[in-house]
């Protein structure tokens, strides 16, 4: 295979994990657009997620599209329940204090999982055939295109959803100046919980789709796509919906690209060196505007 | 007939009586002035009405109900609308959409029925579309329904903010200084279209203004607020000639 050829091969690996890095982004994306939260337990919500997933899976023989809606669905109630009971009421608090709770439900996530289904990893099971698409000498497999199909499908809904229905018009209101949008008669507080809902299922749809691609889940499984889907976010623009969608690409590519022609064991390492060029270079990220504070 | 009744309504901040015994009446369809001197509370009056503030005592009673503990868009789909002293646009969406967004709190469509793109969430939205533009006809801004809030010369971003207010159907309609950074001529225009939104909609109006000549020109009943107190009530006439105001407005023995 020569280079042009590994090139492409590994664009392809790219855009298939940056696809899962983009899900998982829009979460953290979302929720900050709305109430200015780094939700640092969105990667343990994904976790969450693709446990759900994979109980759905194993026990009623389903298979991975039903999986997938029920996982979304009870990963989004999920968190629903955790913006309720943990930041609701500390809505007017300091900054640091939700920062410091986020982390708390981060651990109480990962630390009750490993109660209750223990830290042992499990075996996705092998809910594709193993089929393949082979363009010339490159080759897509089954859960690659499961992914991209996936991650499309939902992409677009959530962009109709925000575009054109009510509660996006909300959300957007919501995201500029929650006391006008209240005073323009919006639940804020529904529209918060939904926003949450919708972060937390698409965390799961990533969760899902990864325990398809790496074929394994273990309780501690968020912590790492959680920390670079917050580095995807942040180079797209924290608080812009294409730009978490474009980060996260952009991220899984460079990963994969270092992967492929350097070493693996530096592809950690270059998603966090992204995150500290971003912040030196254009904090605003790809989407974001540069902001004037008043001081 | 009453449709707003303050009654003994105070708000405390820290040790600060912002508001204190914020007593006023309003009847249906009448226009009514809030004239006082800077940092007199008439804002914070404003945020107690809308439910932006809880009052530390009293009660407010709107169209016979108590609007006490109800959240801000509670009260806004009781009857109560708002503009602000500083413009608050939902500056980076359309023009069109700040209003929609207004009349979205009236749709009844579900989030299943808009994703699956049944048949009422097009018709409502093409309803609420069609309200939405012929709003904006009103307002002379119907050309700029699809450009960006924030791109809309000052007088036209203060226009939006009514015809949004209007777009949650008020019973009573609160402006808060309205003609503030406008010159004489649009002073005027305002006046004008503050009348006929009266009429037309049927609306009560409370309205904040530091340009007398609009709140005499204008207001049927004036109250006058000093350091969080009403010190005078009465038609334009009476407070001209009042000297409690003459002595707040000019500060000196009368």
């Amino acid at each position: 295979m020569d280079f042009f050829e590994q090139l492409i091969q590994q664009l392809i690996n790219g855009i298939s994990l940056g696809s899962i890095y983009a899900l998982i982004a829009l979460g953290y994306t979302m929720v900050y657009g709305i109430i200015k939260l780094i939700n640092f337990a969105h990667g343990d919500i994904y976790m969450v997620g693709a446990y759900v997933g994979f109980y759905a899976v194993t026990m009623t023989k389903m298979s991975i599209i039903p999986a997938l809606i029920i996982s979304m669905v009870v990963t989004g109630l999920l968190g629903i329940l955790v913006e309720k009971i943990a930041y609701k009421p500390l809505r007017k608090a300091p900054r640091i204090s939700l920062l410091i709770t986020a982390i708390g439900v981060s651990f109480f996530l990962e630390y009750t999982s490993m109660y209750f289904v223990s830290p042992t990893p499990r075996t996705f099971p092998n809910v594709i055939d193993s089929l393949s698409l082979n363009i010339g000498s490159f080759v897509i497999n089954g859960q690659q295109l499961l992914i991209f199909i996936i991650t499309v499908i939902l992409m677009v809904l959530l962009t109709y959803i925000v575009q054109k229905t009510k509660m996006g018009k909300a959300m957007r209101a919501v995201s500029f100046d929650t006391e006008t949008a209240q005073l323009m008669g919006i639940n804020a507080d529904r529209v918060i919980s939904f926003t949450f809902g919708i972060g937390s299922a698409l965390a799961a749809a990533g969760g899902v789709l990864v325990g398809v691609y790496y074929n394994s889940i273990d309780p501690l499984m968020g912590i790492m796509p959680g920390l670079k889907a917050f580095v995807a976010a942040v180079l797209g623009g924290i608080g812009s919906i294409p730009g978490a969608m474009t980060g996260g690409i952009v991220l899984g590519v460079i990963e994969a690209l270092v992967s492929g022609f350097i070493s693996s064991t530096f592809r950690d390492a270059a998603a966090f060196a992204i995150l500290i060029l971003v912040l030196l270079f254009k904090p605003s990220g790809i989407f974001g505007k540069n902001t004037n504070e008043k001081v | 007939m009453e449709l707003l009744k303050t009654d003994g309504v105070s708000k405390v901040f820290g040790g600060l009586k912002a508001v204190s015994n914020f007593d006023i009446e309003i009847n249906e369809g009448e226009l009514i002035g809030l004239i006082g001197p800077n940092g007199a509370g008439k804002t914070t009056a404003f945020n107690l009405l809308t439910g932006v503030y809880q009052p530390t005592t009293g009660t407010i009673d709107f169209a016979g109900k108590s609007l006490v503990g109800l959240k801000p868009y509670q009260i806004t789909s009781r009857g109560i609308a708002r503009t602000f002293q500083n413009i608050r646009l939902f500056s980076e969406l359309t023009v069109l959409d700040n209003v929609k967004i207004a009349y979205d709190s009236h749709a009844k469509y579900s989030l299943v029925e808009s994703v699956l793109r049944l048949g009422r969430y097009f018709k409502e939205e093409d309803e609420i579309t069609k309200k939405s533009l012929e709003l904006l006809k009103i307002f002379k801004l119907e050309d700029k329904a699809y450009e960006v809030a924030k791109n809309l010369p000052y007088g036209a971003q203060r226009r939006l903010e009514i015809a949004r207010a209007l777009a949650t159907k008020p019973k009573l309609l609160l402006l808060d200084e309205p003609a503030a950074g406008m010159n004489p001529q649009e002073t005027q225009e305002l006046m004008e279209m503050i009348r006929w939104i009266r009429k037309e909609f049927g609306l009560s109006i409370l309205l904040i203004e530091h340009d007398m000549s609009l709140v005499m020109g204008i207001c049927e009943r004036i109250y006058v607020l000093e350091y969080g107190c009403i010190i005078a009530s009465g038609t334009p006439e009476e407070i001209q000639k009042n000297p409690e105001v003459i002595k707040a407005y000019l500060g000196g023995e009368v």
